[in-house]
């Protein structure tokens, strides 16, 4: 069963203001028996002051329908016409506690008819696009093909992405994301048809996403940071090679430390140029040890690094590889894989 | 409320027997050990497991327990067996159905039309719900591979004459699927009596435990299993098998046997009071399905210009519990595509509630229900702009139609 507000259930079990208003001098009736939900808005207003003095309602539809309506009457009484008009679909929906996302439609159709009875008030035309076109497809937002389809074709959308932000569809329980897709893929191909999108930027449905490409960290200058101090003369200048391999903790580096992990998302280049300043933080202790390490690319979650040295291909490269990605992980906050480029 | 509740939504599950649950319980705690394991633990698991698949076989009358493969579900089991007729006959790429089946063959349907280049052919119904054998044959060829047609609608309870649409898809040498899992345990089966190569059924539905179902494939028949993995079910289904829930079917098949005798004509009983009781008292409504054939605890009753959810929480709030076919109980906004197949108006379609009786069900939980719906209908009615207060359809024709 749905999940209804307490509210909800109140104004359903005890509709306020159901059933036919005699002598009502303005209506509005919206939705239809197809649709399965369907209102009557009849009102009494006051020619001289515009205000309704009374509203009425008979409606065809679920729980949160006939709750919508009758939250709707007790809203709208006592209020002005023009006091009337501003009321949302989102105001029935807060007076009851709130809606099932499914559900909202029925607080739209409150809107609706009340849009229609203030237009019989008024003389005016209803606005004809309000009208329901096709099949709904989105229904967390009420969102039907025909409106999606003009904003696909007005706004050239190609992407799942961009018809949510321009029609809310798919932006709530993402139930839909199916048909979406497939009414993606039909409207983009008949515009591919009739000339106003060009083939390769249209959407296929089942195709992988059209790879974009990566913002590379590569040729990244860092800014603020002074040119690595000269390395430590090497306590031993030949004998190095046959040493004993002194396995140290390669993070006590001797500098002060990088800032701390800003906590906002850094953007790729900004991770690379984090990364960078940790490798030049750590390099000296990896030059006391007779090797270096320099920076080639980060892509994505890889760092890439050269060794040279004493470094490369022996035990300690492993260590070394772990003790940078330990601090790029405590300072960035998230997991990177350090890998040694291949030796030539 | 204070009154106890009333349980007339068999259709989409039933309470599980006390005796089943009770049989099930050591096989968690006691007896755990897996079938396959050579040990004790799993030997005697492994003896359970050939009782409950007789107590099965008994019920749905197969030649042999080893026609049956357990599964997770009557969707699993479906599942499996569409896919698994399409693998085996590759040279056969149309696949026929029924315009009412269950989703867990209809978008199966969809996807494969859509994506695999499968030929899906529907048949469309009667405004009875009764099958139009005539497109049905005019669709058989030597393209099809497979045809599934449920034996009986979960939503109407109309019976399709299954033997014979089996016989029908033989001739043209195409394989038969019946999704029967709203038939077994209220229909007397005797598959070996039949042509059916394959038959669904889900535990649920007949006082087992849910998560459990069952697919029967007739020996001999080519089969591709779905779920690939170790040799359990011969190596047709991969996948430790569910014994406690096993063994609970086993119990509950032999229970629905041991008394499907006296219960079936005592159900049918309750069933067409509840009808007359309700269909006597209120005016613009109608009982929708084949009433000379169909389950003998199922009746949908389409009440005319008010909307099914609201009717279930009316129902609801009086400690009774039933379904709709109604849009809005789905989050949808179709009504029912087994009342649209048969051509019910949407005036009555949204109105749709199906009650459906169990052998718990009891005269005086029915005589219940027929006191409470009248003023229910009423009282919706009298909210409803469709219904003009002298009887019948007011005048009302919405600017958004």
């Amino acid at each position: 069963m749905w999940d209804y507000s307490e509210k909800v259930k109140d104004h359903f079990f005890n509709p306020r203001n159901a059933g036919a208003l005699e002598d009502a001098n303005a209506v509005g009736e919206v939705g239809s028996i197809s649709c399965g939900d369907a209102l009557k808005l009849m009102l009494k207003v006051n020619p001289e002051t515009e205000i309704i003095e009374d509203a009425r309602f008979q409606t065809f539809g679920c729980g949160s329908a006939i709750a919508s309506s009758s939250a709707l009457t007790e809203l709208i009484k006592g209020k002005t016409i023009v006091e009337a008009r501003a009321l949302t679909n989102q105001d029935i929906a807060e007076f009851l506690g709130g809606l099932p996302p499914e559900k909202m439609h029925c607080s739209v159709m409150g809107q609706e008819a009340l849009t229609a009875a203030v237009a019989a008030w008024t003389g005016e035309a209803v606005d004809e696009d309000d009208h329901e076109e096709g099949a709904l497809i989105c229904k967390c937002f009420a969102v039907d093909a025909g409106m999606i389809e003009r904003a696909i074709r007005t706004n050239k959308l190609t992407s799942l992405e961009m018809v949510t932000f321009y029609t809310k569809a798919g932006g709530g329980c993402s139930s839909c994301r199916e048909p979406l897709e497939e009414l993606l893929a039909d409207v983009n191909a008949a515009m591919v048809a009739d000339g106003t999108l060009s083939a390769a930027e249209a959407f296929v449905f089942g195709a992988a996403p059209a790879p974009t490409p990566k913002a590379k960290a590569t040729g990244f200058v860092i800014p603020d940071l002074p040119p690595a101090p000269p390395a430590a003369p090497a306590p031993l200048q030949e004998p190095i090679a046959i040493q004993p391999i002194r396995v140290k903790p390669v993070t006590a580096a001797k500098l002060p430390p990088a800032p701390a992990p800003a906590p906002a998302a850094r953007t790729s280049a900004q991770e690379a140029i984090a990364i960078a300043r940790i490798l030049e933080e750590m390099r000296p202790t990896f030059q006391a040890d007779g090797g270096d390490v320099t920076l080639l690319d980060v892509d994505g979650n890889r760092v890439s690094v050269e060794m040279t040295g004493a470094c490369a291909g022996c035990q300690i490269a492993s260590l070394t590889l772990g003790g940078l990605r330990k601090r790029i992980r405590e300072q960035l906050g998230r997991d990177f894989i350090v890998v040694p480029a291949p030796r030539n | 409320m204070t009154l106890a509740p009333i349980y007339l939504d068999n259709n989409a599950t039933t309470r599980v027997f006390p005796e089943v649950v009770q049989e099930m319980v050591p096989f968690y705690t006691e007896q755990f050990g897996n079938a396959s394991s050579i040990h004790a633990f799993g030997e005697e698991v492994g003896g359970a497991l050939r009782q409950a698949r007789r107590s099965l076989q008994a019920l749905i009358g197969a030649e042999f327990d080893h026609e049956i493969i357990f599964t997770s579900g009557g969707t699993e089991s479906n599942n499996t067996a569409i896919r698994s007729a399409l693998a085996a006959n590759p040279k056969r790429t149309e696949f026929i159905t029924s315009k009412v089946e269950h989703p867990a063959i209809l978008s199966l349907a969809d996807w494969l039309e859509k994506h695999e280049g499968v030929t899906v052919h529907r048949i469309p119904v009667d405004n009875e719900g009764r099958l139009d054998i005539d497109a049905y044959r005019a669709a058989l060829g030597p393209k099809t591979a497979l045809v599934s047609f449920m034996w009986a609608n979960n939503e109407t309870g109309t019976i399709f004459p299954v033997d014979g649409l089996a016989e029908l898809a033989h001739q043209a040498g195409a394989l038969f699927h019946t999704d029967a899992v709203q038939a077994v345990g209220k229909v007397q089966i005797d598959l070996k009596a039949t042509e059916i190569d394959m038959l669904s059924l889900s535990s649920h539905k007949l006082h087992g435990p849910k998560g459990l179902g069952a697919l029967y494939v007739r020996k001999g028949t080519r089969f591709r299993p779905l779920l690939r993995g170790g040799h359990q079910e011969r190596g047709r289904r991969g996948g430790t098998e569910n014994a406690p829930a096993i063994i609970g079917l086993g119990k509950a098949a032999e229970m629905t046997l041991a008394t499907m005798e006296q219960d079936l004509p005592r159900i049918v009983a309750l069933r067409d009071r509840l009808e007359a009781g309700i269909v006597s008292q209120v005016s613009h409504c109608f009982v929708t399905g084949d009433r000379r054939d169909r389950l003998p605890n199922t009746t949908t009753i389409a009440f005319e210009y008010i909307e099914g959810e609201a009717i279930l929480m009316m129902l609801n709030r009086q400690g009774i519990a039933a379904s709709s076919g109604s849009a809005c109980t789905s989050g949808s906004l179709e009504p029912s595509h087994v009342l649209r197949a048969m051509d019910i108006p949407f005036t009555a379609a949204h109105g749709a509630i199906r009650f459906s009786l169990s052998r718990e069900t009891t005269e005086a939980e029915v005589d219940r229900v027929i006191a409470a719906v009248p003023a229910i209908i009423d009282q919706l009615r009298e909210m409803s702009p469709f219904w003009s207060s002298d009887g019948g359809k007011a005048q009302f024709n919405p600017e958004y139609a």
